[in-house]
């Protein structure tokens, strides 16, 4: 039986783990939305009906939160009791800060330059081998499994949220730029 | 979300957008961020000798409420001295601009660019 009292990865009777395999992912979320499908559920009571909606919310807010490296990061340290979600007030370092700076500037330039289609894919690139490592980086914290090794992991998450921003502003731009 | 008029007017026509030597001993460089959204704010003030801010600048990459109280705060700081500079509130910006709750994170990045900048500041001349 499902309960929406379980965290993400009981509901989908998945390992907690930040190296989710996304297959069982997709297929533990068709299996639960196959039982839960509302045509299953014509015949029964109003709050078995009610239940089942509530069952899919949770179910996809819980496939939406996981499937995602980032949002499955600050799911994993919200477990552990720190809440990454909605900070906005956080000291990071300066050096890091710089180097984002330099990178929105980077990206303004792209517009006016010649070639501008092989400097944002490189922009991208970039980008992502950051996220890459940073995601490296987060998972060996986590597994460490310390007070201050969940700290360490949640400057991961800051970092990628930054990174992650500015790769949906390249593609932004991408498109803005080649997909007329 | 609607933006207040004094917003939008900022967001048009952000008041001293640039850049100044860091490396300068009279300029003061403050850098913040708000991971949740991803925003970046660098502040910057020229400060003269007798301890009055002279010039500010700023670049900011992030929503339109973030830009407007950087800019917001260029102008104010323009002419104050450091320890004014250092009290001003958030609040005042929140107000000045119009922010619903859910900008007022803005305005504090923007008070938090300032107290870094006048914090670098002190810390070259003390070096010196």
């Amino acid at each position: 039986m499902m309960d929406i009292s379980q965290n993400y990865f009981e509901f989908l009777a998945l390992p907690v783990t930040y190296q989710l395999d996304l297959q069982a992912l997709a297929e533990r979320s068709r299996e639960l939305q196959k039982t839960l499908h509302p045509d299953r559920f014509s015949h029964l009571s109003d709050r078995e009906r009610r239940l089942s909606v509530q069952y899919t919310a949770y179910l996809n807010e819980a496939v939406s939160t996981l499937k995602k490296p980032l949002s499955r990061a600050q799911y994993l340290l919200k477990l552990e009791g720190l809440d990454t979600f909605s900070e906005t007030q956080q000291q990071l370092a300066p050096m890091f800060l710089m180097q984002q700076m330099e990178l929105r500037e980077s990206l303004e330039d792209v517009v006016g330059a010649t070639d501008s289609e092989a400097e944002l894919e490189a922009l991208r690139m970039a980008v992502e081998r950051e996220l890459l490592s940073l995601r490296e980086q987060f998972d060996a914290y986590y597994q460490q499994s310390t007070p201050s090794a969940f700290e360490a992991a949640a400057v991961c998450v800051r970092k990628m949220q930054f990174f992650d921003k500015l790769g949906r502003e390249i593609e932004a731009l991408e498109d803005q730029l080649f997909d007329e | 979300m609607a933006y207040s008029e004094q917003v939008i007017d900022h967001y048009e026509n952000p008041r001293n957008v640039g850049k100044m030597n860091d490396q300068d001993d009279n300029i003061g460089t403050g850098m913040v961020g708000a991971p949740a959204c991803g925003d970046v704010m660098r502040l910057q003030i020229k400060v003269s000798d007798d301890g009055i801010i002279e010039d500010a600048k700023f670049k900011t990459y992030g929503c339109g409420s973030a830009i407007a109280s950087s800019s917001l705060v260029t102008e104010w700081v323009k002419g104050m001295t450091l320890d004014q500079a250092q009290e001003l509130k958030n609040t005042r910006i929140a107000e000045e601009l119009a922010l619903p709750p859910v900008k007022i994170h803005c305005s504090v990045l923007a008070e938090d660019a300032i107290k870094a900048a006048v914090a670098d500041y002190k810390e070259k001349q003390a070096k010196k």
